[in-house]
């Protein structure tokens, strides 16, 4: 069925990584620039979307080997977990912890247990964004 | 007051038959060769003979208490409270009890009838009835009320095969369960205004009570109580129907006990309500009305059992018109109304041997010769005559014939309404000639119906070869209830006196107890013979006479019942009634529950925009500050342009790919509003997620059907513009009024000076999403996971259960 769309193809290998590259920066830098997980998660879905238009559902399929609920469900477990361990430091539920630290090649930056969380949001967003659309296409 | 020391906490032996209605089942189904009726019996026996026990204690004006807490936080407690009137109640409810438990053990057939569930109503009945004449607690004699309404329902529709039986067990329960409710309203009332659930602490109150503001009420709901269960007019008309009940039923409960129960609430609760002129005429004017009413059908009856049920309804009426009368005794000295207190005890007492000993021949009849068609039947007295001489007994007490106590009580009652019309207060010196005259013909009509009763059915040439079985004297086990019952009427009519000093002058001086000291104050001498000059002797002679002149003239008169259309009758009243219920509400809720979502959407939008816009208005909330706006930008301005031109696009699109667009161009250009008012998160999540959700309207836009009008009419679409309009109308002047409104400062101080601190970040937002309320985040990303769930599963289901189907059409 599918035309030889040969530029769309050739044009989407590249893109894709520029568009995912944003989309785990704008993850990142969600703690001190606009972003976050929310933002991240859409911008990845977005570039997966963008794959998907250009190849066909089962050739992303092979491409990305994830079950796309079983990464849901692992957002939901980081999240949850997340919030979850501060009991262990028997501090209330969903108290994050942060400090600086001196890394080599990025100088001095702030770990912080939110980044944990938010990796969570990120997973759950891509997950469950994918799922819809691959439910949905994938019907006739 | 302890007349002597109680050993045992008697409240306890109220659940002695519910304990005991646990082990029928297993009797029942173990011991086959013994009738389950034998054990039973033991258990009204027992409580008769320890209730004996108290008579000397309540005879010198004593009582005694016996208490087991429930919830008592709530001040509800198992009370169980003797003094004359419940004693009277009681030993009428063991006693009948066990008269009633022996016939049934030679009217229900052993290998026929399902004995079991028979003889656990009786007990669950039993208890019932016990709790409500004990009860000291408003509460626990509520709930015991209701107990015998489930157990009476169940013991009407105990042959349940029979739609008539279902339909008179259905009836009597809704209307019972009606008046129940009503008198737990009336309950609760008084509990609020005596702050006590204690009906002793209520009557020690009565004098505060009588100024509270829901005096009336309470009286008038409680009495609705009475009334329902009393078979009282105008809710007397599930009694008839009850009758559909086994007769042994229909003797315990629907003549001597549960009818009885609506007389003792009203006995109970004259201390209370008695002082007032409401409680008067209520009581007295139903009681009379009733007992009019209720005298004039029976003898339109062709049932022997629906004869006596009109019977009964007009014996009750008798004895609540008594108690009425009574309670004048508060307003005057007149020892005349004393007197209709004591008669109204006596009556019921006697009522209950006499009624109870008919309701049984009328079972033996029915068992005998398969009908209790009285137009069949005649001409039984030599083939019955054992079954004859109690009839006659009963009836003609019934009537109030001489040497039958229903002749004592029956001119006790005579005396009592001659004498209200010389009552002055409440004007009753204008109607009360009317309560003699009303209660003449009643007797009247009386005299007639029980003459109708026994000499139709025992007398005449009879068609004895016609009946469904070969009639003929009853097994002696069968009889010796009813010949214990008719005995105690003769022995009754004998001691009256005896009688009246052990158990009715302290039931009197309960009903009335500021009255009296103690029993032995109430001077009345009960005497069969008055002498010529009593009024009620006359009066007696003249029922005589008229009954049976009217007995005799009855083929003459009874086509006056056809007067009556049957569409006027209660029971018509009552059908139609129940059938407004049902299909009345079927057809309301067909009405505005059309099953259309848009007409719900529409009574919801209505509703919000009405209620708050009328709120607004009613409590002057709507304005308008304009110095907290804020200046209007020119890119604002153009972006209003765009959206508000994108938003009329959507609305007036005929086709739905435009539609779909110009929705993405509402949200990019709401994208661009969040840039504008310098909110980047906002922005950029509002961008991606217009983007992906335009994606999923395209995605499932080949499966959308056309965009139609779905038979809009201008009318319609008249209605939604309003309700469109006041809804959008609404939201601004909320909108406006609460942003000029503000009455605390905002929170955000807070975030903006910790964010670096104590969180580590330098996005508010985000810091927010994911610490501060990092709750809320977790569960909108479960929402979300969720949706992503449903999706999935949504169209994965509806392949599988395709695939279903087709494999069944193979």
């Amino acid at each position: 069925m599918k035309t030889n769309d040969v530029i769309l193809q050739t044009t989407t290998k590249v893109v894709f990584f520029i568009i995912f590259l944003f989309s785990i920066h704008i993850f990142f830098a969600g703690h001190y620039t606009p972003g976050g997980g929310f933002v991240g998660g859409l911008l990845t879905t977005g570039a997966i979307v963008l794959l998907l238009l250009a190849f066909d559902l089962k050739t992303v399929q092979l491409a990305l080997p994830f079950n796309f609920t079983v990464v849901t469900a692992i957002g939901l477990l980081l999240a949850l977990g997340t919030a979850a361990g501060a009991i262990v430091f028997d501090v209330p539920f969903f108290t994050h912890a942060f400090d600086y630290f001196e890394l080599p090649l990025f100088g001095k930056t702030s770990l912080h247990t939110a980044m944990l969380f938010d990796s969570g949001v990120y997973l759950v967003v891509v997950g469950s964004a994918i799922t819809i659309i691959q439910s949905i296409g994938g019907d006739d | 007051m302890y007349g002597r020391r109680i050993f045992l906490e008697f409240v306890l032996l109220i659940f002695l038959p519910l304990v005991f209605a646990i082990l029928i089942p297993f009797a029942y189904k173990y011991v086959k060769g013994i009738h389950t009726g034998w054990f039973v019996l033991l258990v009204p026996l027992l409580l008769f003979g320890y209730y004996l026990s108290f008579i000397p204690l309540t005879m010198d004006g004593g009582h005694a208490i016996s208490e087991i807490k429930w919830i008592p936080s709530l001040g509800i407690t198992f009370t169980s409270y003797i003094d004359g009137l419940s004693l009277l109640f009681t030993l009428l409810i063991t006693g009948i009890g066990s008269l009633v438990v022996l016939y049934s053990i030679f009217y229900m057939d052993k290998h026929k009838e399902d004995l079991g569930s028979f003889y656990v109503y009786l007990l669950l009945f039993m208890t019932a009835m016990l709790g409500v004449v004990q009860s000291d607690n408003t509460m626990t004699l509520y709930l015991f009320w209701e107990l015998t309404s489930i157990s009476s329902f169940l013991l009407i529709g105990y042959w349940y095969t029979r739609d008539r039986s279902r339909f008179g067990a259905l009836k009597s329960m809704m209307i019972t369960v009606f008046g129940g409710l009503m008198m737990l309203g009336g309950f609760i009332l008084l509990s609020m205004m005596g702050d006590s659930f204690s009906i002793r602490e209520l009557i020690a109150q009565a004098p505060e009570l009588v100024n509270q503001p829901y005096f009336t009420l309470a009286l008038v709901l409680i009495l609705l109580g009475a009334f329902t269960k009393s078979a009282q007019f105008p809710f007397y008309i599930w009694l008839p129907d009850a009758m559909e009940a086994p007769t042994p039923v229909s003797a315990y409960l629907h003549s001597a006990t549960m009818v009885k129960a609506g007389i003792y609430l009203v006995a109970r609760f004259t201390p209370i309500f008695g002082t007032s002129s409401t409680w008067i005429w209520l009581v007295t004017g139903i009681g009379l009305l009733t007992l009019f009413w209720g005298s004039f059908f029976a003898v339109k009856q062709t049932d022997l059992k629906a004869i006596l049920a009109f019977s009964t309804v007009s014996q009750l009426g008798l004895i609540m018109s008594l108690l009425g009368a009574g309670a004048i005794s508060y307003h005057t000295t007149d020892a005349m109304f004393a007197f209709a207190t004591y008669a109204a005890i006596f009556h019921l007492i006697n009522h209950a041997t006499f009624k109870g000993g008919l309701f049984m021949i009328a079972g033996i009849i029915d068992h005998e010769t398969g009908t209790r068609d009285i137009r069949k039947l005649g001409g039984l007295m030599s083939l019955m005559p054992l079954s004859f001489t109690v009839a006659l007994i009963g009836s003609l007490s019934m009537a109030g014939l001489p040497p039958f106590n229903g002749f004592l009580s029956k001119e006790m009652f005579l005396d009592s309404m001659v004498a209200l019309q010389h009552f002055e207060l409440f004007q009753f010196d204008t109607w009360g000639i009317l309560f003699p005259i009303i209660a003449w013909i009643a007797s009247v009509f009386t005299f007639t119906y029980s003459l109708y009763f026994v000499l139709k059915t025992f007398l005449g040439k009879g068609k004895v070869d016609l009946l469904p079985k070969r009639p003929h004297e009853a097994p002696i086990g069968m009889l010796l209830s009813p010949l214990v019952l008719a005995s105690l009427v003769l022995v009754i009519f004998f001691i009256p006196n005896l009688v009246g000093k052990w158990i009715i002058k302290p039931a009197v001086m309960a009903v009335q107890p500021t009255l009296y000291a103690s029993p032995s104050d109430i001077k009345i001498h009960v005497s069969a013979w008055h002498g010529f000059d009593s009024v009620a002797l006359w009066l007696t002679v003249a029922i005589v006479i008229t009954g049976t002149l009217l007995y005799l003239t009855i083929p003459k008169w009874q086509p006056l019942y056809r007067l009556q259309p049957a569409k006027l009758s209660l029971n018509e009243a009552y059908d139609a009634l129940m059938r407004l219920g049902e299909k009345g509400m079927n057809r309301l809720s067909r009405v505005y529950m059309t099953g259309r979502l848009r007409t719900y959407l529409l009574y919801m939008f209505a509703f919000l925009s009405v209620t708050v816009i009328a709120v607004l208005f009613m409590k002057d909330a709507f304005m308008i500050d304009m110095n907290s706006f804020a200046a209007i930008s020119l890119y604002g301005v153009l972006n209003a342009v765009i959206l508000l031109l994108s938003v009329g696009f959507v609305v007036f699109s005929r086709s739905r790919l435009a539609a779909i667009i110009a929705l993405g161009g509402v949200g990019y250009s709401v994208a661009l509003f969040f840039v504008i008012f310098k909110a980047p998160d906002l922005a950029l999540t509002q961008l991606v997620i217009e983007t992906v959700s335009v994606a999923l309207f395209l995605l499932a836009f080949k499966h959308l059907p056309a965009l139609n009008t779905h038979g809009e009419t201008t009318k319609n679409k008249v209605v939604n513009l309003i309700i469109s309009l006041s809804v959008g109308v609404m939201v601004t002047l909320v909108a406006l009024s609460s942003h000029s409104q503000k009455l605390i400062p905002s929170i955000s101080q807070y975030y903006k000076d910790t964010v670096a601190t104590e969180a580590g970040g330098g996005n508010i937002v985000n810091v927010i999403l994911v610490d501060y309320r990092g709750f809320d985040t977790l569960f909108e990303i479960a929402v979300l996971a969720i949706a992503g769930i449903a999706v999935l599963g949504m169209i994965r289901l509806r392949v599988s259960s395709r695939k279903e189907t087709t494999d069944e059409n193979k």
